[in-house]
């Protein structure tokens, strides 16, 4: 009974404190596999002594001794570790004196550290996605692997490959100088954002949602929040994520099947996860250094004010976009950007906009599109052309959920013609 | 820890034009100089990119020679330097300082060293 008690303690500030454990291992030894192995050591040491002994005080200051004690062992057993590390203090000791050891009341969080390095400009962006699920926000390889659908072997491939280059390349474990954040933020920035669309509108599989990976990046965005509360960019991120997650629970119906914004249940929206967002965007958008993610959260903030679609303030979210597409001109921006002006200048005008992406070929392969222009067609009354868009998504569309949306569009537009032998 | 920087430049012949003015000479000297005053380089030099040859040997052991740098490469060594630097990311802030990274491309390659037995 005692033992189990102890065993949910010590998996409860595991999975809390993983992260931070990770980092200063990282930190200490510059080696992301010491820093896994050492950790899991400790762990084991804590399952075992802790049922006995009495959780401690201060858990974390636990593990973090005790970890490091078997990372000394780890590098006295392994020769090739030891060397490694003789050679990376001695470089270290010349280049920069030696960080203080953390007081145990007063663990530094070195989280910010391992988040520059997984998402390091030298990796692929697939690895740094993957290391970061990983490594901050403690998912297991096959987690990881089921989160992009890939088998787990390829994906555990992928994170061994990224952590030698970590190692083998010796990319640092440092938190760049304030003069280097606008070429290395962005990067960070970029993987939880992927982490929270993927989870927010899957790109393939049989639910449209996948909520655990919602919450791990909108987690991820806190912590990094919380380490860079001055970086607007950061800051609008969260927003951002808190404004359309806020949506989540009306945007499938009982069945799992995708719910569209003019027909949500409002009142089903978080209006919690608004008011905090609001308050963050504003934040976000006062001052320099306002950047893609604030505006964007900017635009998140006015659909959650609006009763409605109709009553939404189209005008104020076309004029963001065109923000918004000053200071990162990209397609799907446009894209988004036609619809808005759709809403403002009735169908024909949107339908222009998109005609002309469809004409430079921007955007191959992306269902949206041909998605966005059927319904134009649709309310338009040009149904024959409407078929013929709904077609060509439904040729590309990857989530079963949204499939069914589009399949069920295509249905209302065709009546079903009378059947000749009744 | 060392890091050589490889300079990639267009190979003369697959190219018509060369990049629009391209380094000067004065950037180069002037680069040279930074990186030996700051005492990281190890050794550097610039590569004449017009007189390659190639040599290749056949598992039969004949000796293949030919005319330039591998057979349609479009970029090729225009220079190197080799230098000891403490991680990734200061090899990474010489590299960008090169001249040659704005009108080709440095790559930065780590010096494999065996693991002693």
């Amino acid at each position: 009974m005692n033992e189990q008690r102890a065993a949910r303690s010590v998996e409860a500030v595991f999975r809390e404190d993983r992260g931070r454990l990770l980092a200063l291992l990282a930190a200490r030894f510059g080696d992301l596999d010491l820093a896994e192995e050492a950790a899991s050591d400790a762990i084991a040491a804590a399952l075992e002594r802790w049922p006995a002994d009495g959780v401690p005080d201060k858990p974390l200051a636990w593990l973090l001794t005790t970890a490091r004690r078997k990372a000394v062992d780890r590098i006295r057993r392994d020769r090739t570790y030891a060397q490694r590390l003789a050679l990376l203090r001695a470089e270290g000791d010349r280049t920069t004196p030696a960080p203080a050891e953390p007081g145990f009341d007063d663990i530094p969080d070195e989280r910010l550290q391992l988040f520059f390095t997984c998402c390091h400009p030298a990796l692929a962006p697939q690895a740094r996605t993957a290391l970061t699920l990983r490594f901050l926000a403690g998912l297991t390889t096959p987690e990881v692997a089921r989160a992009f659908l890939v088998p787990t072997a390829t994906m555990a491939q992928r994170i061994v490959r990224a952590k030698h280059k970590i190692r083998d390349a010796r990319i640092p474990f440092r938190v760049p100088e304030p003069d280097e954040l606008p070429d290395r933020l962005p990067s960070v920035l970029r993987v939880v954002y992927l982490v929270f669309t993927e989870g927010y509108a899957a790109s393939c599989g049989d639910d449209l949602l996948r909520p655990a990976l919602a919450d791990e990046a909108v987690r991820l965005a806190r912590i990094l929040h919380r380490l860079l509360p001055r970086e607007p960019e950061v800051t609008g991120l969260l927003a951002l994520l808190l404004l359309t997650d806020a949506r989540r629970a009306a945007r499938t119906d009982a069945d799992g099947g995708q719910v569209l914004l003019e027909h949500q249940d409002r009142t089903r929206w978080d209006a919690g996860l608004i008011a905090e967002g609001r308050e963050l965007v504003v934040r976000a958008l006062t001052g320099p250094g306002t950047g893609p993610y604030a505006v964007q959260a900017a635009i998140a903030a006015l659909h959650d004010e609006a009763p409605d679609l109709a009553t939404t303030d189209w005008p104020q979210i076309v004029a963001l976009y065109d923000v918004l597409l000053r200071i990162e001109p990209s397609p799907l921006i446009a894209l988004n950007r036609a619809v808005a002006i759709a809403m403002r200048d009735g169908p024909a005008a949107g339908l222009a906009l998109l005609d002309a992406l469809t004409d430079a070929e921007e955007l191959p392969g992306y269902h949206l599109l041909p998605a966005a222009r059927a319904e134009l067609l649709t309310r338009l009354g040009r149904t024959t052309e409407a078929a013929t868009a709904y077609r060509a998504a439904l040729a590309l569309v990857g989530n079963a959920r949204e499939r069914a949306t589009l399949t069920r569009r295509l249905t209302e537009l065709t009546p079903p013609r009378p059947d000749p032998s009744a | 820890m060392k890091y050589l920087l490889l300079i990639n430049t267009a190979a003369p012949d697959s190219t018509e034009q060369q990049p629009a003015g391209g380094p000067t000479m004065e950037e180069f000297m002037a680069y040279d100089k930074a990186i030996s005053d700051s005492g990281v380089k190890l050794d550097g030099n610039a590569l004449d990119i017009s007189n390659a040859t190639t040599v290749h040997v056949r598992v039969n052991g004949e000796r293949v020679v030919t005319d330039g740098p591998f057979a349609e490469t479009r970029e090729i060594v225009g220079g190197y330097y080799l230098i000891d630097v403490p991680d990734l990311d200061v090899a990474l802030d010489w590299a960008a300082r090169c001249p040659g990274a704005r009108y080709g491309t440095v790559q930065v390659r780590t010096v494999w060293e065996p693991a002693q037995p």
